[in-house]
């Protein structure tokens, strides 16, 4: 697909079917995402995303099928039978979330504190070493600050670190929620629409910080976007589902130009995608506003 | 201040619209209520008496009432409109509340004695002082569950039960004393706490609340009904407090006795005369004082220390977002479970030195009214803030004690005025002013656990309350 030597899959998702009463929301599906690699996850509103996402991170069980998270030191755990807590804490697979989840009444810095709690929590020797305020602990702590900090300069919040989350503008949350997911040291990050209500400048920042992420943390990306520009530009691969099944499966080119995909955003032929280059602003606009699908809520 | 733009003629119209729509609304309700009365005359006839001065007098209240809270509003209003929008910073008072409070709980007994003589002990240090301690315990206690960790908690008295009968079951069957039975009461109570978390873990809100309230009716049921085991409706006795083992009584072996020998001891040894306590009985009551308040500082001092711990923050993270908090790997199980075992842990703490207190443990003292008051306490003080819950627990108790002293009033409203009568009716006023003048609590600001460049106070508008 890629074409380059097969890096080893990170998440493997087998014959996933999640029906919710008689609806399926997700029909048989199957991917891959790579080590090391920015996977998105597009199609159109209601195509099944974000349910995908919520068994990914143990919020949904799965009807049926089988989703395997491969650790580099060749650990695999079951994602589909682990509470939603152990998917992070033990398959490390963390998440942002469609609709902004912030602490909103805690400081920025708390927020990624709050996200290093297991870390912290071993360290204050469940919380008994803590209170009696023994130097192990404080050690830790200091170990979570820096941890943070240095995240929020990467973020570029490092200025609002003791302001409430709830103050800062969208972006800045959009951000911080990232920061928040990456201080829980994941091997996989999966983000539900990180572009959603950023400006074109923004939008540029958030495919930096991707990209450093991938580059820099050896953290595998799987992403729901929307935002074209954003999928096109940073995804090594592309999984586009419809109606809960997959359609289409490679990289960013050949999802591009699969008449299936153009189908299932415009209903129009080939020829006039091919013609016009600004067609990518078009597919991201019909993704967001063409209903396609009864099932209301996605999240 | 000045503020010419309030005295429009317009805001003017609608104050006086309003007090009228007040006067109407009152004169309908004080009117029958206050303004008639019926008694018996000697022909065991009702007659109808008139009493228009009543009725006014409660109707001009209410239109004072009216206008002092337009006025508040209005000053309100304007400050919004005219100050700038600062920060929410710690006020000078805010800075030295703390430490005075502090201070004065330390010195209060001694002031007492200072001003009225021991024969005020038994009011003001056993009634007041230790009343509200209690209750400023309890509201701490309450606050981890609720102010915290946002788990609407409406049982809470149940713990405090449970703490009074470990105490006094424990001492009566085996023998022990207060000071093995109060961290065994604590633990109890803990380990109450969480059997009482496990049924409700998927229940929030209103749910949540439902239940509470259910588990605390059936401790209270239990206490008054299981007449083998906790003695029913006539209660148990249970011990007097000890100094270490040493009895509060005038016996060779009591407390005074013992301080004499003490006092002696040094006094001998710098070549003065020997002293001798005479037995007093309020010996006790200044002990239990200082014991309540070293139970109470303790309950503080952890739930500080917890806040800035991991599981303290979960907590809070538990409040502002459930599901985030598990998409970050928090086991939200444990998190509450801690959260109502150590909530249940300080109200056991503070149930043992009630029964301690009261030498005497009956089903009455834990009803539902009793959880009541101290949720209102903490919501009153500003969820999870401790100098506000304690304030809130002076406001609250020592409110209710205070306007037991309304004698004054007769003066106003004739000797046949019975200002008891209108302690509640007062009392729930001036919540009810309150709640308008500070929906979110006394101190309606959350200081962060940890910051990197400074401490800045956060507004209550990002602070959520919970969702139970």
């Amino acid at each position: 697909m890629t074409g380059a030597v097969n890096p080893g899959s990170v998440l493997t998702v087998e014959h996933l079917t999640v029906r919710f009463g008689g609806l399926t929301a997700v029909n048989d599906l199957s991917f891959d995402v790579r080590h090391g690699q920015i996977t998105g996850l597009i199609g159109p509103n209601g195509a099944g995303k974000t349910t995908v996402f919520n068994c990914i991170t143990g919020f949904y069980k799965p009807t049926t099928g089988l989703l395997t998270m491969t650790h580099q030191n060749g650990k695999s755990f079951y994602l589909d039978r682990m509470a939603d807590f152990q998917v992070t804490a033990k398959a490390r697979v963390a998440r942002t979330f469609q609709n902004i989840r912030l602490f909103s009444g805690m400081t920025v810095l708390e927020n990624l504190l709050v996200a290093q709690h297991n870390m912290l929590m071993q360290a204050s020797g469940m919380s008994v070493a803590g209170v009696l305020g023994l130097p192990a602990y404080r050690h830790a702590e200091d170990g979570a600050k820096e941890r943070a900090a240095e995240w929020l300069k990467r973020v570029n919040l490092y200025d609002r670190a003791d302001d409430a989350a709830g103050e800062l503008p969208y972006g800045a949350q959009r951000r911080l929620e990232i920061a928040r997911a990456m201080c829980t040291d994941p091997v996989l990050l999966c983000l539900d629409e990180p572009a959603a209500g950023l400006n074109p400048r923004e939008s540029a920042e958030l495919n930096e910080l991707l990209l450093s992420i991938r580059e820099s943390d050896k953290t595998s990306i799987l992403l729901i976007e929307h935002d074209m520009s954003v999928v096109m530009k940073i995804c090594d691969h592309i999984v586009v589902l419809e109606y809960g099944q997959k359609i289409s499966d490679g990289t960013p080119e050949q999802v591009k130009s699969d008449p299936r995909v153009i189908a299932a955003y415009l209903g129009v032929d080939d020829s006039e995608i091919e013609s016009k280059p600004e067609i990518a602003e078009l597919v991201s606009e019909a993704g967001a506003e063409i209903p396609q699908h009864k099932e209301g809520g996605r999240s | 201040m000045s503020k010419p733009q309030d005295s429009t003629p317009s805001h003017t119209r609608k104050l006086f619209l309003g007090a009228l729509l007040v006067a109407v609304v009152a004169l309908g309700l004080f009117g029958p209520l206050l303004g008639l009365k019926t008694e018996q005359n000697m022909d065991n006839q009702l007659v109808l008496l008139f009493r228009p001065w009543h009725a006014i007098i409660a109707i001009l209240a209410c239109v004072a009432a009216y206008l002092v809270i337009q006025a508040i509003k209005i000053a309100a209003a304007h400050r919004e409109a005219t100050a700038k929008p600062v920060a929410a910073q710690p006020s000078a008072l805010g800075k030295y509340l703390a430490p005075g409070g502090l201070s004065f709980v330390f010195i209060y007994p001694l002031l007492v004695i200072l001003l009225v003589g021991t024969s005020g002990i038994p009011k003001w240090v056993d009634n007041f002082g230790i009343l509200i301690l209690i209750y400023v315990m309890l509201g701490w206690g309450l606050n981890i569950v609720v102010g915290l960790a946002g788990l609407l908690d409406l049982g809470y008295v149940a713990f405090y039960a449970i703490g009074s009968y470990s105490y006094a079951l424990l001492s009566l069957h085996f023998g022990w004393s207060f000071w093995l039975c109060l961290p065994v009461a604590g633990i109890l109570a803990a380990f109450w706490g969480i059997l009482l978390g496990f049924p409700v873990l998927r229940l929030r809100g209103d749910y949540l609340a439902i239940v509470t309230l259910a588990f605390g009716e059936i401790i209270y049921l239990v206490a008054k009904n299981w007449k083998d085991f906790t003695g029913g409706g006539a209660g148990i006795s249970a011990p007097r407090i000890t100094f270490f083992g040493i009895k509060f009584d005038g016996t060779p072996d009591g407390f005074a006795a013992w301080l004499s020998w003490v006092l002696s001891g040094i006094t001998t040894t710098f070549g003065f005369d020997p002293v001798t306590i005479p037995p007093a009985p309020w010996y006790r009551t200044m002990f239990l004082y200082y014991v309540i308040v070293v139970l109470a500082l303790m309950t503080a001092w952890v739930t500080l220390r917890l806040r800035r711990l991991p599981v303290g923050r979960a907590w809070e993270a538990l409040r502002e977002d459930e599901i985030a908090c598990r998409s970050l790997g928090i086991n939200t199980t444990n998190t509450k479970l801690t959260a109502f075992a150590c909530g249940a842990f300080f109200g056991g703490l503070a149930g043992a030195f009630f029964g301690a207190r009261q030498g005497f443990v009956d089903p009455e003292g834990f009803k539902f009214i009793e959880s009541a008051i101290i949720l209102a306490i903490v919501v009153l003080g500003g969820m999870g803030s401790l100098i506000g819950v304690a304030l809130a627990a002076v406001a609250m108790q020592g409110g209710t004690e205070i306007l037991r002293e309304l004698d004054f009033l007769k003066h106003i409203f004739g000797d046949d005025f019975k200002p008891e009568l209108y302690r509640m009716l007062i009392f729930g006023s001036a919540m009810v002013i309150i709640m308008l003048w500070k929906p979110r609590g006394f101190v309606s600001v959350r200081q962060p656990t940890a910051f990197l460049h400074e401490k800045k106070a956060i507004g209550v508008d990002n602070v959520k309350e919970g969702h139970g």
